[in-house]
């Protein structure tokens, strides 16, 4: 069986001197099973490998995408993208392909991650419908064990593998839900049992919502509701494409956020996933988004770093020139408070576990309508109350963390699951002054 | 391509699946976007592999991969019956399978002119040449087009004995212009936000006619920028038929979604205001009310012969003169609710496992046009093509956007409105449509991004709709 590198050098070998090319392997297994009314009623599994080429012919560029890798196949599949490529206009931002690099030696990997089998994602699940004593229970676990290989015409190479496990659930009582999730390079690092029992307890306390008015509240946001707060950010503001097109709120240098919020894209850190580099091969290091309140820097891939002048931050995504960079390691730096200590700080608020269907109705100044789910509470003299039903708000989330807006930051950072997936952004939880709920679900 | 299929099916059963079913895909795509004249992204893509189900005893198991050698085929089947096996382990109720007619044929999409047989310079031109027209426009910011053509054939067999072959085609596109003010952007899309997408060729595409629509797209999208803000306030609304479109897809299409009825997209897509035991009599709307599910619809986008269970497609009565009679369903699910299955289940390539997706889950037309519907209306807002979209997990209370509004007084347009908004509960508001166009301006709207699953698979769907009109709803809702 080829190896993830030689099968990228393969493809590369097959393309002439004169045009530049880059080639992406991933390949590798992903299998989730999936459960709901408390029994596993999909189970998948799958192995595929796919190939990734982009070439450029005087700057004309033409990229295409295979599973198919036998050589003739492979052949054919290069003369066509290469033929393609001669026949179009000239990409006049077309940035070229990178120099040779040093990738972080970093490896997020897990061999029994890697090697786990359906048996041991069924005996998860049922540790996580088990814990519901009872209550209907529906969710997934899913287990990944990837490589991703790069190499281009410009002798640039690089190869990293990681695994990821999720464990993501909800328990139902009639009238009412509460979640758990967890996420990581590793499965058995999760504990399905205390995600089980965290849900059923948060269905169970919200059996019997009452409908609170709408309005401006104080909030508890849960790592779920920061998450998603932090992947708006990352595609609507620290994109440097959408800041180029000036349609992003980022402005560096200025104190947009409040003092206690620091937010980055590390791939290096021990807690990140994926592979240290980008879909162009570029490494991926440290990238200070938000320090201290103060937006310092963007996400680059080559395009919009050759536009500014300045070098990629290893942002680079699959189809990045049409959506621009992304960071898929964002982190939310944590803070020293217990979530109870937090909730102690409320007079009268709102305690949100998880938002749901969140769109933007403005990117520029990220006014964002959604509604919360899975166990939303009151808070009344410092203390959880009783349970509210869903409420809709409309908020901009860049005030909501405003310069003075900010409470107070949890100290329970991890891999949250945010509005666009669940590996995205470590996060804690947060105490936020104001937010604008604007009525309830059940209207 | 069968004898593949048939060897996976062999490896489930042999491995003591009681049933079982294979695909094998070939599918490829072209997309090309342009931005502001500059060809960005210029892509194709292949995937070709097979998926096989098997179910033992209450359970299924899934697997899929694109090594197409024999003993990999093989294989596959026999590690989705283990699949299968595990997921005894946490068993549910006894399945039920409901049978369906068994067949041997080959549909195909009809088209008249293959896209990518479409010179790749005449595509690329064309958006050029929009952009182009989107940018003398001052004001301005960002002007994009694309195109995206899909060519799929599937070869599906199961142990019931199906042996079906399609070949489908997709193709569409459109084009955006957005002005960027100090402080907001505000976009123009063409024909929707997202695009238009259909079944059959590039004759679909020029059905359009981008570049006639360019400038007024453009200029549109500036005057926004100095438009007055839209107020809250209650009033008729009337909804052109793209955004319809979106509200149908939004407040019925999911919700009638058996799956999420019966509680299986609980924990992500979420479930359905809507009770089974009050199917026949639940009001969902006004007497204008009346959808179908048609998987038949030439051209539109949901449209297929047969399902990935090898059901055949058809039109199913989803809402009958405001009362709820359908549902949306596959073999296993319709058989625990006691329904006929309705040929509605599908998966995204090879690797997907199939499941409960709409197909073209459309609105009846009325009488009559929008022209007529504005004449008729003394005061209200007339909005058009979404922009965002949020609703919550039983799909009952939305708060949709649109990318322009219109005021109307004493049955005429008036002033251009921006940032618009409506709100409402899905009964009430289907409850409130007094008024909707007839067949001439009913159109096949397309969705290519219809996200559900875990893995998440993306689905094509199709949404017929002319432009309504609802009472008393709730617009210029603000943050």
């Amino acid at each position: 069986m080829r190896t993830a590198r030689f099968l990228a050098d393969e493809v590369l070998t097959m393309v002439n001197s004169d045009v530049d090319a880059e080639v992406y392997i991933d390949t590798g297994s992903s299998s989730l099973t999936r459960f709901a009314n408390s029994f596993i009623h999909q189970n998948v599994s799958e192995d595929a490998s796919e190939i990734t080429l982009r070439v450029a012919v005087d700057g004309r560029v033409s990229s295409a995408t295979t599973t198919v890798s036998t050589d003739d196949s492979l052949r054919s599949f290069v003369d066509a993208t290469i033929e393609t490529a001669s026949k179009q206009p000239a990409d006049k931002e077309w940035a070229g392909v990178g120099p040779p690099v040093e990738i972080p030696d970093v490896e997020h990997w897990d061999d029994a991650t890697a090697n786990a089998d359906p048996l041991q994602r069924a005996e998860v699940v049922k540790a996580f419908v088990d814990a519901g004593d009872g209550l209907s229970a529906a969710g997934y676990c899913q287990t990944e064990a990837r490589t991703h290989a790069y190499a281009n015409s410009a002798g640039r190479v690089a190869e990293g593998r990681f695994t990821t496990a999720v464990v993501d659930g909800i328990h139902q009582t009639g009238t009412s839900a509460g979640s758990g999730h967890a996420a990581g390079s590793t499965l058995r690092t999760l504990d399905a049992a205390a995600l089980g029992r965290l849900a059923s307890q948060r269905a169970r306390d919200s059996a019997a919502p009452f409908d609170a008015k709408p309005g401006d509240y104080q909030v508890i946001l849960s790592p779920e509701c920061i998450a998603t707060i932090a992947v708006f950010l990352d595609a609507y503001g620290f994109s440097a494409k959408v800041a180029q097109e000036g349609m992003s709120f980022a402005r560096i240098g200025e104190q947009q956020f409040d003092r206690s919020i620091n937010i980055w894209d590390d791939a290096t850190d021990s807690e990140a996933l994926y592979v240290p580099f980008d879909f162009e091969g570029t490494p991926k290091e440290r990238v200070d988004l938000v320090r201290s309140g103060v937006v310092s820097s963007l996400l680059h891939s080559r395009r919009t770093a050759a536009k500014d002048k300045t070098a990629s931050t290893g942002s680079a995504i699959p189809g990045g020139d049409v959506f621009g960079p992304f960071g898929v390691n964002m982190f939310v730096g944590g803070g020293d408070r217990s979530v109870e200590s937090l909730i102690s700080s409320v007079d009268r608020g709102i305690f949100v576990s998880t938002f749901n269907y969140c769109r933007v109705l403005d990117p520029k100044t990220l006014v964002v309508t959604g509604l919360t789910r899975n166990g939303t509470f009151m808070i009344e003299n410092g203390q959880l109350a009783d349970a509210v039903t869903n409420l809709r708000f409309t908020q901009s989330f860049i005030d909501a963390i405003g310069p003075g807006k900010v409470g107070g930051i949890g100290n329970d950072q991890r891999h949250a699951d945010s509005e666009f997936g669940p590996m995205l952004v470590h996060a804690p939880s947060m105490h936020l002054k104001a937010w604008n709920f604007t009525g309830g679900a059940d209207g | 391509m069968f004898d593949s299929a048939q060897l996976a099916v062999q490896g489930a059963l042999d491995a003591g699946a009681s049933y079982a079913d294979a695909r094998f895909v070939i599918s490829r795509s072209e997309t090309i976007d342009v931005q502001d004249q500059n060809l960005t992204q210029l892509d194709h893509s292949e995937q070709a592999g097979i998926g096989v189900r098997a179910l033992i005893g209450s359970s299924w198991g899934f697997a899929a991969t694109a090594d197409m050698s024999h003993e990999a085929v093989r294989e596959v089947g026999e590690r989705a019956a283990a699949i299968a096996e595990a997921s005894a382990l946490v068993p549910g109720p006894p399945m039920e399978f409901a049978d369906v007619p068994v067949h041997d044929t080959s549909w195909s999409t009809p088209v008249s002119e293959d896209p990518f047989e479409v010179p790749l310079s005449e595509k690329v031109d064309m958006l050029i040449a929009v952009t182009k027209t989107l940018q003398s426009v001052e004001g301005v910011g960002v002007a994009t087009g694309s195109l995206a053509f899909w060519d799929t054939e599937k070869w599906f067999i199961s142990s019931n004995g199906h042996r079906i072959h399609q070949h489908l085609v997709e193709s569409g596109g459109g084009f955006s212009a957005t002005a960027i003010g100090e402080n907001e952007t505000q976009i123009r899309s063409y024909p929707q936000s997202f695009g238009q997408f259909e079944t059959g060729g590039y004759e679909t595409v020029r059905a359009w006619d981008y570049e006639a629509n360019a400038l007024r797209i453009a200029e549109e999208a500036v005057a926004l920028l100095s438009a007055d803000e839209m107020e809250e306030r209650e009033t008729s609304l009337i909804l052109e038929g793209s955004q319809l479109a979106l509200q149908i897809h939004e407040s019925v299409g999911h919700a009638i979604e058996l799956d999420r009825i019966l509680g299986w997209e609980a924990a992500f897509a979420g479930t359905s205001h809507l009770d089974l035991q009050k199917l026949g009599t639940h009001r969902y709307g006004s007497e204008l009310m009346n959808i179908t599910a048609d998987a038949t619809l030439p051209g539109a986008l949901g449209t297929f012969g047969y399902d990935d269970e090898g059901t055949p497609a058809q039109s199913v009565d989803i809402v009958d003169e405001g009362r709820w009679v359908g549902v949306l369903s596959g073999r296993d699910s319709a058989a625990i609710a006691g329904l006929p299955p309705g040929g509605m289940v599908r998966g995204d390539g090879f690797n997907r496992l199939p499941m409960v997706r709409m197909t073209n889950v459309g609105l009846l037309p009325g009488t009559g046009t929008l022209e007529e519907i504005i004449a008729d209306t003394d005061e209200g807002v007339y909005m058009s093509t979404n922009r965002s979209w949020s609703i919550d997990d039983r799909r009952l209370n939305f708060q949709f956007g649109t990318e322009i509004a219109w005021e109307i007084k004493n049955g005429k347009i008036g002033r251009m409105l921006k940032n618009p908004t409506y709100t409402g509960i899905t009964p009430q508001f289907w409850g409130s449509l007094d008024r909707l166009a007839g067949e001439s301006e009913q159109v096949h709207w397309g969705t290519p991004n219809c996200g559900k699953g875990q893995p998440e698979q993306v689905a094509h769907t199709g949404h017929s709709a002319s432009p309504g009109r609802f009472a008393n709803v709730r617009v210029g809702v603000k943050g």
